[in-house]
Parts: structure tokens; sequence; C-alpha cells
């Protein structure tokens, strides 16, 4: 079984990527990269990353995230993070993350979030 | 505790057959040595977590170990050993009722261990690498590197 696993809709013209598993160092955090590479390829800017089944992250995937959002912020699009766990958002906090992610507990609302 | 510790390592060995070259078990210690290579960081890790839940580690120690050691072994066979699978990674831990201590050793050149840039300065927060020693340090009571920043070991009050 893969390592994150990564679904994609679209709501509006947000794209939601709702994942499941761990962001870590090799094969999850490389599928964050791959996904959000593409979306930009297809001119995709609005992202919206459903972190909902994501028990577990690593500073690799941690660095990946950081990574997605300033690659996202040059192409002017706008990354935002949705339903983090507690462990998740505990990470963010301690290397003052928060402060840079735009984060959100209800879909509808960080789907209205949007410019 | 040997009896306690033995079926567990039986089937560590069972699960990790090939590319793991050693694993000594005694009574409250063990060492592992892995090849340098990404899958090693969870090997390192189930066998660390394995032991320390045996040894009755609450669930919140247990996290913050559980990422300590996966931090410290990817810089190890990452940083250190640049992946280079015939350099080894060689990881002893000790598991007592007051403490957690590893000590993980690569075969790299070490690294500026005391002059690592601090990733919550806001001029660094938005690069990518550069916050694993962070997050041990942030999870673990003690980490101190020597030789050179290839020999790490870190400890966890109980």
């Amino acid at each position: 079984m893969a390592e994150l696993t990564i679904n994609e809709r679209q709501a509006g013209d947000v794209t939601v990527l709702d994942m499941s598993g761990r962001i870590t160092i090799g094969e999850g955090s490389v599928a964050l990269r791959t996904a959000i590479r593409r979306l930009l390829e297809e001119g995709k800017k609005k992202i919206l990353l459903n972190l909902g089944g994501v028990g577990y992250i690593d500073s690799s995937g941690i660095g990946e995230l950081v990574s997605s959002f300033t690659a996202i912020n040059k192409e002017q699009g706008q990354l935002k993070l949705l339903k983090l766990t507690q462990k998740l958002r505990d990470l963010l906090a301690i290397t003052k993350l928060l402060t840079v992610f735009d984060t959100y507990d209800d879909e509808q609302e960080a789907l209205n979030s949007y410019k | 505790m040997l009896h306690r510790f033995l079926p567990q390592n039986i089937e560590t060995r069972r699960k990790l057959p090939e590319r793991i070259f050693r694993t000594s078990v005694s009574a409250e210690n063990k060492e592992i040595v892995l090849p340098s290579r990404i899958e090693s960081i969870d090997q390192a890790a189930e066998v660390v977590a394995g032991a320390v839940t045996e040894a009755g580690v609450d669930e919140g120690a247990l996290f913050g170990i559980d990422l300590a050691v996966r931090e410290a072994v990817a810089n190890a066979v990452k940083h250190g050993n640049q992946l280079d699978e015939t350099k080894q990674v060689r990881i002893s831990f000790e598991t007592t009722p007051q403490r957690f201590e590893i000590t993980i050793r690569d075969e790299g050149a070490g690294f500026d261990f005391e002059h690592l840039p601090d990733p919550t300065d806001p001029a660094n927060l938005l690069k990518e690498s550069g916050r694993g020693a962070f997050l041990m340090r942030s999870f673990m009571d003690e980490v101190r590197w020597q030789a050179g920043g290839s020999v790490v070991t870190m400890t966890k009050n109980l």
C-alpha cells in the first residue's frame, strides 16, 4: 500500500487534494511534490490540502509542505490546509509554521476564503 | 527481562530478513546495524518503538521518541552516509524505567552541529530543510553530538 494516497477533486475553482497516510522522507514527500507540480502545470493554482487522514509527518514532509507553499505562491496561487490532526498542528506550531499557513477545520469555510 | 524481548526480536528478524546486518538483544539494551537507505529509517523506528512500548513508555513520550529517532536516522542515512548502502548506521539504545537513551553513528564526515541555523527564525521559515535537528531537540530532553557530528546521543527522561 502506498505510503501516501492522494485523491483529487474539484470544488468550484479550488482543487482539493484529500490525503491519507503519512508525509515522510522518500515516497510520501515525493508523492506530494509530484501532485503539486502536476496541478501547477495544469494551471490549477488554488489548492486545498485536506490533511485529515494524515497521521504522521516528519521534517522532510514539513519541508515539502513549505516547498509546495512557495511554489504555488510563486505562480500567484494559494495553498491552504484543511483538517490538521492534533499531531500535525502541534508540529506546525513548534516549527512556527502555523503563522505561515492558512489553516481551516471546516471545508466550506476554507473554500469561501479563496479569492 | 530477556524473555520479554526475545519473541519481539524474533518477529523483527522475520520482518527484516535480508538487509539488517545485525541485531543483538540483551536485557535492557539493543544494537541495530543498518545499511544506508531510506527504508532503514522505518526499520530502526519499528525496533525502537517495539522496545519502548514493551518498557511501558506512554504514548506521548513514544511519539516524541519515534519522531526524534526517525529524524536522527534520516540524517545519518542521507546526510552522513549519503545513501551509500555499503556504509552502515549503527544504533544502540537502552531503556530503563527512568530514561531512554539512544546513540546513532554514521560513517560520514559529520557537520557543524554548533552552528545550526534556527528554523523558526523568520528568515528561515520558508526554507525547505533544516528542521530535523530542531525536532530532535524539541522532543528529547538532551541531544549531543560527538565525533564531529557523526555520532549523536539523545536522552528522554521518562
